[in-house]
């Protein structure tokens, strides 16, 4: 695994209406690992993932992805990365295949049989061969995150941000996910960031993690969640992997 | 952008070998896509070598899998051989699984018998949903009259007020310009004839007979109708209705009826300041543009008519808001299939109001004109 980073965040502090909601947040995401952002409700992980994506600017500190100075997205140049949101965000009104379709007919010159093949395929590998002409409505809510991965894979990004990628399914679906997250590290050499508080999928597929806080407004562990789990201090965090806390009193 | 590939193609015992060369991938994906679809649509079986194959990324791997697909549909044996350990992962998690179908061609288009049927039986569908909807409606109604309380009145305020309230502006100026409009186009033809008094009678009758009680309802359903049937639409999506009738709510009596008597209740108020308004716009028009006075404008619109013509329409206009508010909650609580769905519901509901107010309006025009109004 390459040790030079694809992401690079220094002194960062995001929130809304300048009123920072995180802080002083310093962090790398490695060439293709898999690398999670967590924390329970509220912390701001979707923030982050917001400002990562350049959705939203910092209120301080830069984003670097891959050497260069992350920067609100344009209409003008193909986007730098693939990302998949919470539902899969699919257009409604088209099929999963014109769905995947989108990027490659606005950012390559291929012709439209070729911007089919390169769809169907996409849907293929992420599972959904022989649902290419069903709209999103018809589609389980698995089968629509999936839809969302092929979507964020069709331009052939290195990195992927996940937002959420195996919340509200099913175990057998959710690993699923998880396998299909595995394989976009190991066979396509994809580094994936990932928004999630799902412990299952955390364990199964990442590498490396930060813990947000909302009370501290700031990152308080960050390494290997499997090492986080065992050897923890911090109670937050060790709340955190042992599904502990609820209201506390006093 | 110089191609990073090449194609050879080798006639030998076993067939066509296709040499494949260099960096395949979807950066060059259309020159790809075009020399393999011309080395592909040779005949009899073709061997794919890709021993010369540097690097091929998941695009690239898509378009080769998709053009052998169809050659192995047409019955022509393509085989992909020579592939390195990385290639060949790729083009495997790209393949089609084995004893599945590669992918599903687009449905082809629909026969126009076949459209009609079906056109047909979703309007059977629609008419019995409508009919299931107004019986439910006509139940809750019953049960509303007989346990008041369990209607949610609390929301009446706030819907009386967007309904109403918020809808005077445009209400006034779509009054004002109607009452204009219909004095300056009238003005050539009244002095013509030396008539130009007689602009006061035709603005107040058609104003309050017709076009004002119909206006304003237009108005309503491309306001308040569409606001219905996209807040419900959205609602049913998110599954509150659901909610609502878990929780033991009946959503006819918790969101339809609170709209349905704040349209009924605001229309005659917005059909009277339109009358007004079109009134004073048909006072600037008559002033400005003909021989007379704001004094004989109103003295000349008193003289001729009565009340009977005001709360004929006015009267009228409940029917309206009732009609308005219900087709727009009907459509909102059908709503399927997301945001789409919502849209398509919200367009519906405007298009069906229209229908369902010119049909009302000529339903009273035949009464009125039978009982000599």
């Amino acid at each position: 695994m390459d040790d030079a980073p694809m992401i690079r965040v220094r002194g960062l502090a995001v929130g809304f209406d300048g009123e920072p909601i995180l802080r002083d947040l310093d962090f790398d995401v490695r060439r293709g690992e898999v690398f999670a952002i967590l924390g329970g409700s509220g912390c701001g992980k979707s923030t982050l993932l917001r400002h990562l994506i350049g959705l939203d600017e910092p209120i301080a500190g830069s984003i670097e992805v891959e050497g260069h100075a992350g920067q609100r997205l344009r209409f003008d140049r193909p986007p730098p990365y693939g990302v998949m949101f919470q539902s899969g965000a699919l257009f409604g009104s088209a099929t999963l295949e014109e769905n995947v379709s989108l990027p490659l007919q606005r950012w390559t010159d291929l012709p439209p049989a070729a911007v089919s093949a390169v769809a169907r395929g996409r849907l293929r590998m992420v599972g959904l061969g022989g649902f290419e002409n069903h709209l999103p409505a018809e589609v389980s809510g698995g089968m629509k995150k999936r839809a969302g991965i092929a979507r964020a894979l069709a331009l052939e990004p290195r990195l992927l941000f996940l937002d959420e990628p195996s919340a509200g399914l099913d175990p057998v679906t959710a690993a699923g996910v998880d396998q299909l997250i595995a394989t976009l590290r190991d066979r396509l050499g994809v580094t994936v960031v990932l928004v999630t508080h799902e412990l299952p999928s955390i364990f199964a597929v990442v590498d490396r993690c930060i813990v947000l806080d909302r009370d501290a407004h700031r990152i308080v562990a960050a390494g290997d969640p499997r090492a986080l789990r065992d050897a923890a201090e911090d109670p937050r965090v060790h709340d955190f992997f042992h599904r502990k806390g609820g209201v506390r009193v006093g | 952008m110089a191609d990073l590939h090449s194609i050879d193609v080798v006639a030998d015992g076993q067939g066509t070998r296709l040499a494949l060369a260099g960096d395949l991938s979807l950066q060059h994906g259309a020159a790809l896509w075009r020399d393999l679809r011309q080395a592909l649509a040779r005949s009899g079986p073709i061997r794919i070598d890709l021993s010369g194959v540097e690097r091929v990324d998941g695009g690239a791997a898509c378009m080769l899998l998709d053009l052998r697909a169809q050659r192995e549909r047409g019955g022509a044996a393509t085989e992909i051989t020579g592939g390195g350990e990385g290639v060949m992962r790729l083009l495997e998690l790209y393949g089609c699984p084995s004893g599945q179908a590669c992918y599903k061609e687009a449905p082809a288009c629909e026969p126009v018998l076949e459209q009609l049927g079906r056109m047909t039986v979703a309007a059977m569908r629609d008419a019995q949903r409508e009919l299931d909807f107004v019986g439910g409606l006509l139940r809750s109604a019953v049960a509303a009259v007989r346990a008041p309380a369990t209607v949610y009145w609390q929301s009446l305020g706030s819907l009386m007020e967007r309904a109403g309230a918020d809808a005077f502006p445009i209400a006034t100026i779509i009054g004002f310009l109607l009452g204009l409009v219909l004095a300056l186009q009238s003005s050539a033809l009244l002095s013509t004839y030396g008539t130009d008094v007689l602009v006061a009678d035709l603005v107040g009758l058609t104003v309050a007979k017709e076009l004002g009680p119909l206006m304003t309802a237009i108005v309503v359903a491309g306001r308040s109708g569409a606001a219905y049937s996209a807040e419900l639409g959205s609602m049913k999506v998110n599954e509150e209705i659901d909610a609502l009738r878990v929780l033991g709510q009946d959503p006819l009596r918790f969101l339809v009826f609170p709209r349905v008597v704040a349209l009924a209740a605001m229309m005659p108020l917005l059909t009277l300041w339109t009358d007004l308004m079109a009134m004073v716009g048909g006072m600037v028009g008559a002033v400005v543009k003909l021989d007379v006075t704001a004094f004989l404008y109103w003295h000349e619109m008193a003289r001729n008519m009565d009340l009977a013509d005001v709360f004929g329409g006015v009267f009228k206009s409940v029917f309206f808001g009732v009609a308005v508010a219900l087709v727009a909650c009907q459509r909102g609580l059908a709503t399927r299939e997301g945001a789409v769905g919502v849209g398509r519901s919200t367009t519906s509901a405007v298009v069906t109001s229209l229908l369902v107010l010119v049909l009302i309006d000529a339903v009273f025009a035949w009464v009125y004109s039978m009982v000599g109004m």
